[in-house]
């Protein structure tokens, strides 16, 4: 049942919740240099490719709002509200800027005291996409109950890690409320590989998936396709998805499968042939 | 004048409909007014602003008789028993059955039956008027929409109490997902073409076939459908069993004829001979909606229902008119369901009693691990030849994972290496089932001053202020297992749709 009384929206007027990887894995990876997309677009210039283009997302309306979350490795946060931020209506850039970045490094620092733990040794962590999706939805819903007429909402994930698949179920289980919803999610993935979990995400809900074939046009490209309104979408040439990959992850392992054996009964996917289903027993 | 301006509920069909329109348009909204001091709901009703704009369309009048006929007898005490006699279960002894008849008695019914029914419709009848929500406790709010008045907390305590209910020892097995073979029997013999259901019952049957099968796939991903229609005495499938919604439903609305004798028989024979061959691991199971009063058979039906019996066939009947003895028969034989429907809403809630799996079958579900794959979607554009038509097509598609062949819809069985192939979202979809996001912990807000000082003071989930008057903290909630603390809405939300704990979800789960 979805709490949200009734989807009147204010015409072009934008709620964009963008779900910033700060994967510390992923960015520090390119310190060592090689064809690894960090080592082209290291985080501070990521980071200055993404707020001109949160700025100008506040610039195309004036009633348009941006929410930032974090997506960290151990813990998700908000950044950054601009409709909570001080006083209204004055989001003049260098402020924006200043708490933006004031608040990220805050989280960085937090985030990596939360991950004191067994040292990690693998090389990459998976960054928590099911949390800061989480968050986002139950953000998009306050604002549906704030009252019939409220701004569209999106979602747009700038996705740099590559998926954890034990999160499987909590990613598809946010991509269906999403699709309940209709709050469309868009991708745009700076990583190496693609990502299974934001294909599927944007073919679901009806959003954009894009990964990345240069990364020094980031702002460009994050205007051109992200920045438009869901109104306006209809009328441009956006990125058809090439191809969408629906494989699943086995529950045994949380191993990424495209075959398996699944149980008649509730349905759990497994990698291999078992007597018995250890789901439902 | 042109263009579009006006309240959804209020607007005249020109005004929607885009043509030119003068002031004719204000005295249907003062009629709707009218209407809406007299009844205390909007005439022209709907889920969204699209549906109100279809109901006004379409002239789409509700015209409910437990309101119009209550609020009768209040104004005038005399004239409405008369009224009331007509179109109001209440006041006859006959309940739900012969209300809607129109004059025509019915004599092939049951005596005990109709005793029995009409206690059955007369207290359906009092729980409903009890959920209804009366204009008491509407309100207008600012874009003069009739609403409930804001009572947040009282939502969130029933809601509590459905949650607190869903999760106690007894019902916190995993529910089961099974995999159902269900044929949806569909009378079109002349009784569908009455009218007692607005504009006839084959429309709203249709309608509310549309929105059970939908429903049926959201909960039974892995199940399938098909159409057996009856009519001039004669079954005839509509559609094979399949996974497919959208190829049901357009099959059934290109259907819609009535014609002749009903026979219960036959279709029972037709959905058994198709029933019988499906693999041992699927659920069988008939779903029969009778318009009919009588049954036109070639032979003996015990026979068919013993049959069916035997073959494991749960077998359900949802009538359109009033009780009939055989198909409660078969459904008790069965394991069935038989409910008789009242009117449209009724019927539409008596059909998506349905859709989640029966409990009954799920005790004796059998785990059985069944060979899978997960297919790719291609690329949009690109074009292949798919082994399901022979033919070459442009985009869409999905690719089998074993032997690489392209087939156009899923789920299928591979054509080429016979490896069943579904996607994957579509298992997932029931998964929260599985893992359940647990209930969380009601926060008294009796605490010390200086303790509140230390609790988080917004929202985990929407950051909304958890601090209401001044320095008191709202009633809210708290995960069990992650100590955050959510909002009431969120609390709902988190636990009706996401099925995700945000505070869960952003913290590293600690390898198992
Ligand atoms: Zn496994
Ligand atoms: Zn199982
Ligand atoms: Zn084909
Ligand atoms: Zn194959
Ligand atoms: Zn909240
Ligand atoms: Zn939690």
């Amino acid at each position: 049942m979805s709490s949200a009384p009734s989807k009147l929206y204010a015409d072009d007027v934008s709620l964009v919740v963008v779900l910033l990887d700060v994967n510390p894995f992923f960015w520090a990876a390119g310190a060592s240099g090689g064809n690894h997309p960090a080592a082209t677009l290291p985080f501070s210039k990521f980071l200055k490719h993404v707020i001109p283009f949160l700025n100008s997302l506040l610039l195309l309306n004036q009633l348009n709002r941006v929410v930032l979350i974090a997506t960290g490795t151990n813990s998700c946060g908000y950044i950054y509200d601009s409709g909570s931020s001080g006083s209204e209506g004055n989001n003049r850039v260098p402020k924006v800027y200043s708490e933006i970045l004031r608040n990220l490094a805050e989280f960085v620092e937090n985030d990596r005291k939360v991950g004191r733990g067994p040292e990690r040794v693998a090389s990459s962590v998976p960054s928590l996409l099911s949390g800061s999706l989480s968050l986002a939805l139950c953000y998009i819903q306050r604002v549906f109950r704030s009252g019939p007429i409220h701004p569209q909402p999106r979602i747009l994930c700038l996705q740099a890690s590559p998926d954890g698949p034990e999160q499987y179920v909590a990613v598809m289980n946010a991509i269906f409320s999403a699709q309940r919803s209709m709050v469309p999610i868009d991708s745009c993935v700076v990583g190496v590989y693609h990502s299974a979990f934001l294909q599927q995400a944007s073919y679901i809900t009806g959003g954009v998936y894009l990964k990345l074939p240069q990364l020094d046009g980031l702002c460009q490209y994050l205007l051109a396709i992200f920045a438009s309104g869901l109104q306006s979408r209809s009328f441009l040439q956006l990125p058809k998805p090439a191809g969408v990959d629906f494989r699943a992850s086995c529950f045994c392992h949380k191993k990424t499968i495209d075959m398996g054996y699944v149980c008649s009964v509730c349905l759990s996917i497994f990698c291999k042939h078992h007597r018995r289903c250890s789901t439902c027993g | 004048m042109r263009g579009f301006l006006g309240t959804p509920y209020y607007v005249a069909p020109e005004v929607v409909a885009g043509r030119e329109y003068g002031e004719k348009v204000d005295i249907w909204s003062a009629g709707v007014i009218l209407y809406i001091m007299l009844a205390g709901i909007p005439p022209f009703h709907g889920e969204s602003v699209a549906e109100i704009f279809e109901a006004v369309l379409r002239g789409n009048l509700r015209f409910p008789a437990r309101i119009f006929a209550c609020r009768l007898v209040h104004l005038h005490q005399s004239r409405v028993v008369a009224r009331g006699q007509f179109f109001f279960p209440m006041n006859q002894g006959g309940g739900g059955v012969a209300r809607r008849d129109g004059g025509e008695p019915r004599e092939d019914e049951d005596e005990d039956d109709e005793e029995e029914n009409s206690d059955r419709g007369l207290e359906a009848w009092r729980t409903d008027y009890a959920d209804e929500r009366s204009w008491e406790v509407l309100q207008e709010d600012e874009s003069g929409l009739l609403r409930p008045i804001d009572t947040k907390t009282l939502v969130h305590a029933q809601y509590r109490r459905r949650l607190l209910q869903r999760s106690t020892p007894a019902a916190s097995r995993i529910q089961k997902g099974l995999i159902r073979y269900l044929y949806v029997v569909i009378d079109l013999s002349r009784a569908a073409s009455e009218t007692d259901y607005y504009p006839s019952r084959m429309v709203v049957v249709a309608k509310c076939v549309e929105a059970f099968i939908r429903e049926f796939f959201d909960q039974n991903p892995l199940s399938h459908i098909g159409i057996v229609t009856v009519k001039d005495g004669v079954s005839q499938c509509l559609t094979e069993l399949g996974g497919s919604p959208d190829s049901q439903i357009k099959a059934l609305m290109g259907k819609l004829e009535c014609s002749g004798d009903s026979s219960l028989q036959n279709a029972l024979d037709l959905a058994h001979g198709y029933l019988t061959q499906i693999p041992s691991y699927g659920h069988r199971e008939v779903l029969i909606l009778y318009s009919a009063l009588n049954t036109c058979d070639p032979g003996d039906i015990m026979e068919t229902v013993n049959m069916c019996k035997k073959a494991k066939i749960r077998c359900s009947v949802v009538g359109l008119s009033a009780e009939i003895y055989i198909c409660k028969y078969l459904c008790e034989e069965t394991g069935g369901l038989y409910t008789v429907a009242l009117d449209e809403s009724h019927l539409k809630e008596l059909l998506l009693e349905h859709a989640p799996p029966p409990p009954a079958i799920a005790e004796y579900a059998v785990a059985n691990l069944i060979k899978m794959g997960f297919p790719q979607r291609g690329a949009e554009g690109a074009i292949a030849i798919c082994s399901c038509h022979k033919e070459a097509k442009v985009g869409g598609g999905y690719t089998c994972p074993r032997c690489k062949a392209r087939v156009c819809d899923l789920p299928m069985e591979c054509q080429i290496c016979g490896l069943t192939l579904i996607s994957s979202p579509h298992l997932a979809r029931s998964y929260h089932h599985l893992f359940p996001v647990a209930p969380f912990d009601e926060l008294s807000h009796t605490l010390p001053f200086r303790l509140q000082q230390k609790l988080p003071q917004t929202c985990f989930g929407c950051r909304q202020s958890l601090i209401s008057h001044g320095t008191k903290t709202s009633p809210h909630v708290c995960c069990p297992k992650c100590r955050q603390h959510f909002c009431l809405d969120c609390d709902i939300y988190i636990h009706e749709s996401l099925h995700n704990c945000p505070g869960c979800e952003s913290r590293r789960q600690q390898a198992t």
